[in-house]
């Protein structure tokens, strides 16, 4: 399918599709950061993180409709408004469901699983019973939309960069913090050795609740930016759930480098397959590809070195 | 089976005292006080032979569509107006006399659940007739229940044809009906002679763009350059987005439907394909999607449908005026929900027309029923139970609304087993 | 808070205890009456079959107790093998509703509608078995279970966990859901494989059909419950306790760990896959949606429902939860999935043996003190029960 085309127009289109699927990767990337906290640090199988994220979105919206209304002057860059607003309520209400909900399950994680699985059902039945049932749009300040011109034939979609800055920034800064400061000591004390954190004096339910809403605050950001590329209604949430247990398995559970190299291979590879193949079989072969590797390697790409 | 028997037997203790009533009222000089509406009704052992859910100042409709799961963002509309057009039927005096009385389950997004819910439908509640369904999955999914027991359904969405049912009438069009005009008109105003067809991964889809890439090979002598299909919700059209860019056809023509079609359009038109110089052309996209992928997202594709909000008639002025009363300012109106508008006043034509709400009569009464009043204007049934209707081609605007830049000269007539596109 | 698993796990310590204990003959004449006798008088054709329908599922259910209760593996892809199960009767079912003269009008005589739209002119390699109703007995379910053996051999020699196996039967539903629906040509897509009329000549739609349906599918439940009671009752079942709680010991004494994982699941995937052939009689349809993720989690909540560590419990549970999912969505279509998401949470917090641990916390001590079975009090030493997880 390639001879008919000139060595510039092959150079464009392959530099265009690096950077799709690198667009795809900071997408991955960012959804699968919150589910590595908290499934990886915490061990709780978050089946609500989807909705977590599409709480993110519905604050992008409401922000959206309400600059636009009120304050038009600050539309331009309601979008970084909103995102905290989205990390800021959904990591609330990931505390409240950690307060009401998880902590008692910590001893039987697969019992998270279907506790989270109805609060899932609730949360998609309080969107649509709150914003209706049909998609929302969110309009975008007209600087985000569009793409910058690199050359004659290379073009770069701005909300893809913009996907990609946010990642990047959400990881480091995420990465400083479990690694970099004393919240972090504390937080993977407390998932190395409960009892033992607690006996050195970390108040271990409040490691807890400030991680899970960690999580969900992140799942908050994610959503908030999907608006840019993705839709906005009550179910939304539920088309990333399987793709983001993937990455975070696949990368090693507990492990954030291992969540990064996940998301980077699952992304390039399907990135490369839909473009040589049809959209349906790239997908299958690709969660196949993921699903033989974990057979041979269950443990994941990368591990952390623990003794069972 | 019982239930059958007993409501049998109560209809024919309770109508001829009913209708003594009746006769022996007839010499009173007071009845031409009375209202009018009040002794016209026939009594219901006339009207009802086969255990319906009739009474004498009610009859029993469904209403089946996804209110949760991911077919609710698209079947809400659907399920608003059948509500509007029950109710301005009611406002009207019912049918033959008896106001319509609504049962709504829902289907879930679930076609299994679906059946289950058609079945209760049908055979606990008796109803005189069904509106409903969404997806041609659903679709197929209660086609067997509704031709086992007898029951009468309205299907309001376009879809891939190759069905017809004695129980179904589909009041959305069929997909030669929907496309073949559209890709005419492309060709002759737009210069399409090459196309990239991408669509979800269903049966719609996969039969549209069959019947298609036929129209364009055989009757356009154009070429189709590219064929992809996506699973549904798949939200990553970059890799796709890059391949249109590499074998630039003239013309995208998309079946993309739910969320990935927010996906699809917000990432072409963030890839730069600028979409008043790229022609594209979608067959579903209406109003509804367009309020979630956002009017500045997809201004400049042309969409192919027999509806638009914008068309400009007096009843479709009046229906969309009603519409928005009931259900707010803002919600918009799609090709769908007007077909669902159809269901239910097309049944009450073929009822009154058939003076009986048994579905054999209604159904040998429908052919050849004209609906005048439809805001798409004139419709009428065809003997093989779809409708006669126009297409049109509209121009997406940034406010979400279609600027109608095409319209079929003539009534097209359905035709659900095209000989030559198969 | 002590682990109020515990007390379940009692029966299993006891080494002589017979097949089944009094109680426990009472739970299965009790659930056995109820299917077999009470619903039927009480409830009209259309309610039974939804019964009949429900049941069906009660056959996952059973096979997840043995599998996620006893061996401690959880499957978030149990709907893979309802519906290949279910597949496999489907497509004979098809076949049959499909003879030539039934399809006349299409371009292909013979072969499924939906293949002639798709443009297929002969039947597929992989159909032809199913032209057989006796193969296709064997089919449905020895397919399923040699796929349960495949996925499960390579993982469980890996000694793959608790949580990861989850996740990744989670990702073969979603493979295989993607894969039927894209290959529509062969396997009727989205849509399913609809409209079946027949089985070998007698008609499946009416109304005395249903009803022995019905009973055929009770009674098979019935018979599975047995079968199930007996793998639990074994050594093997002890082992598999072992297993759940301790697996390295268990290893260290010189078992074969992973076929013992092997067999469980593919026993498991073996009910799943009669419960997907009994459904496709009793609905006359199937569709990929009962491949995919959604419902293969619903069935694992049936399960807890009902208490993962108790047969009948599950068979309960799977009522339960599908009498209240209809009667929720029938009564308040818009605001249904409040209420089961609610049910969900409260069953996990509040009852983490389901509907089993309240019969045997509240209900069970009553009849055995009424009955004065005479026993000396058991023994209350119990393996200390893990998350199944580890």
């Amino acid at each position: 399918m390639l001879g008919d085309y000139s060595l510039g127009d092959l150079g464009a289109i392959f530099a265009m599709q690096g950077f799709a699927g690198l667009i795809l990767f900071s997408v991955y990337l960012l959804m699968a950061l919150g589910l590595a906290i908290i499934f990886g640090q915490m061990g709780v199988i978050n089946m609500a993180h989807g909705e977590f994220m599409i709480l993110g979105a519905y604050v992008t919206y409401l922000c959206s409709t309400f600059c636009q209304t009120y304050l038009p002057a600050l539309f331009p860059i309601y979008f970084f408004i909103a995102m905290g607003l989205a990390f800021l309520a959904s990591g609330a209400l990931g505390m409240l469901v950690e307060w009401g909900l998880i902590r008692f399950l910590y001893k039987r994680p697969l019992d998270t699983l279907l506790a989270t699985w109805g609060l899932s059902l609730i949360l998609q039945q309080a969107y649509r019973s709150i914003f209706g049932a049909r998609e929302v749009g969110v309009e975008l300040p007209s600087w985000l939309i569009g793409s910058v011109q690199v050359t004659d034939t290379i073009e770069i979609p701005i909300n893809g960069l913009f996907v990609m800055a946010v990642t990047i920034l959400i990881t480091v800064c995420v990465a400083l913090l479990i690694f970099r400061s004393r919240f972090g000591q504390q937080v993977r004390a407390v998932m190395s050795n409960r009892a033992m954190a607690g006996a050195v004096g970390i108040d271990t339910e409040k490691v807890d609740r400030y991680t899970f809403g960690l999580g969900c605050g992140i799942a908050g950001i994610a959503g908030s930016a999907f608006t840019m590329i993705g839709s906005t209604g009550p179910t939304s949430g539920q088309l990333y759930i399987v793709d983001t247990f993937l990455i975070v398995v696949f990368g090693g559970a507990a492990s954030l480098l291992g969540t990064i190299a996940s998301a980077f291979s699952i992304s390039q590879t399907q990135s490369t397959l839909e473009f040589f193949l049809s959209g349906s079989m790239a997908k299958v072969i690709t969660l196949l590809a993921v699903v033989g590797i974990l057979m041979l390697r269950p443990q994941g790409l990368f591990t952390l070195k623990v003794r069972r | 089976m019982a239930d059958d028997t007993e409501t049998g037997a109560d209809h024919g203790l309770r109508s001829p005292l009913r209708r003594r009533l009746l006769m022996g009222l007839a010499g009173a000089p007071a009845l031409a006080l009375m209202p009018r509406k009040a002794w016209a009704a026939p009594p219901t052992a006339a009207v009802n032979t086969t255990g319906l859910a009739v009474t004498d100042t009610e009859v029993t409709v469904g209403i089946l569509h996804s209110i949760t799961g991911t077919m609710a963002i698209s079947e809400t509309g659907a399920q608003e107006a059948e509500k509007l057009a029950i109710q301005q039927i009611n406002d009207a005096g019912g049918v033959l006399g008896r106001k319509i009385k609504i049962i709504q389950e829902d289907g879930a997004s679930d076609w299994p659940t679906f059946a289950e819910k058609a079945k209760k439908l049908l055979v606990n509640d008796h109803c005189a007739a069904v509106m409903g369904c969404w997806t041609s999955a659903s679709r197929k999914a209660v086609l067997p229940v509704f031709e086992q027991y007898n029951g009468l359904l309205y299907y309001p969405t376009f879809y891939e044809g190759l069905e017809q049912s004695k129980n179904v009438f589909y009041t959305g069009q069929e997909a030669t009906q929907q496309i073949l005009a559209g890709l005419d008109w492309v060709h002759k105003e737009k210069g399409g002679d090459s196309f990239y067809f991408i669509g979800s991964d269903y049966i719609w889809p996969r039969t549209s763009n069959k019947i298609a890439r036929k129209h364009v090979e055989n009757v356009l002598k154009g070429k189709v350059v590219g064929e992809e299909y996506f699973p549904l919700g798949h939200t990553q059209f970059n890799s796709v987005i890059n391949k249109i860019k590499l074998t630039k056809p003239k013309v995208i023509f998309a079946d993309v439907v739910g969320g990935s079609n927010v996906a699809f359009y917000k990432q072409l038109k963030a890839a730069g394909i600028d979409l008043s110089k790229q022609v594209l052309m979608t067959i579903s996209v209406t109003e509804d999607e367009i309020d979630g992928i956002g009017g500045e997202n997809i201004a400049g594709a042309y969409a192919c449908m027999k509806y638009f909000q914008s068309i400009d008639n007096e009843n479709n002025k009046a229906f969309v005026a009603a519409f928005k009363k009931m259900w707010g300012e803002k919600t918009v109106i799609g090709d769908v929900t007007q077909a669902a508008y159809l269901g239910p006043f097309l049944w009450k034509m073929a009822c009154e027309k058939a003076g009986s709400f048994d579905v054999d009569k209604v159904v040998a009464a429908s052919p050849g029923i004209e609906f005048k009043g439809a805001p798409e204007g004139y419709v009428k049934i065809d003997e093989n139970h779809h409708l006669w209707s126009k297409t049109r081609v509209g121009k997406a605007k940034t406010d979400g609304q279609f600027e109608i830049v095409y319209t079929s000269p003539e009534l097209i007539k359905p035709d659900p087993f095209p000989k030559g596109y198969q | 808070m002590t682990n109020p698993v515990q007390t379940l796990t009692k029966s299993v310590t006891v080494n002589d205890n017979p097949f089944m204990k009094p109680v426990e003959w009472l739970s299965l004449f009790l659930l056995a009456g109820v299917i077999l006798v009470v619903l039927p008088l009480m409830l009209d054709g259309f309610r039974l079959n939804l019964v009949g329908k429900y049941l069906t599922y009660a056959f996952v259910a059973l096979g997840l107790v043995i599998c996620w209760g006893y061996a401690g593996i959880l499957s978030l892809g149990q709907g893979v093998f309802f519906g290949l199960g279910g597949y496999g009767m489907a497509m004979y079912l098809k076949l049959e509703a499909s003879s030539i003269e039934n399809t006349k009008i299409q371009s292909t005589p013979g072969i499924p509608d939906f293949m002639d739209w798709n443009q297929i002119t002969a039947l597929p390699w992989f159909w032809q078995p199913f032209k057989s109703l006796p193969l296709t007995i064997v089919l449905a379910v020895a397919v399923p279970v040699l796929f349960a053996m495949l996925i499960s051999f390579a993982m469980f020699k890996r000694r793959v966990g608790g949580t990861y196996f989850a996740i990744i039967t989670q990702a073969i539903a979603a493979i295989l859901t993607i894969l039927i629906v894209g290959q529509q040509g062969y396997t009727g897509g989205i849509n399913g494989i609809t409209d079946l009329r027949t089985l070998h000549g007698w008609d499946i739609r009416t109304d005395s059909a249903k009803f022995i349906l019905y009973f055929v599918n009770g009674g098979l439940l019935i018979a599975c419950i047995l079968a199930a009671q007996y793998v639990k009752k074994s050594k093997l079942g002890r082992i598999l306790v072992a297993m759940r709680d301790k697996e390295d010991r268990v290893r260290f004494s010189g078992y074969s760990v992973a076929g013992f994982k092997v067999f469980a699941f593919c026993f498991a995937a073996g009910l799943a896959a009669i419960g997907g052939a009994m459904f496709t009689l009793q609905v006359g349809f199937m569709s990929p949606s009962f491949v995919g993720i959604v419902p293969s989690i619903e069935m694992v909540i049936y399960a807890a429902v009902g208490g993962r560590l108790s047969l009948f419990g599950a068979v309960w549970g799977t009522l339960l939860v599908n009498w209240a999912k209809t009667s929720f969505s029938e009564s308040f279509p818009d605001l249904w999935l409040f209420g089961l998401g609610a049910l969900f949470i409260a069953v996990v917090l509040a009852f983490p043996n389901g509907l089993a641990g309240i019969w045997r916390e509240h209900i069970e001590p009553r009849l055995t003190r009424r009955a004065k079975s005479l026993q000396a009090p058991e023994p209350a030493i119990v393996p200390p029960h893990g998350a199944p997880a580890e």
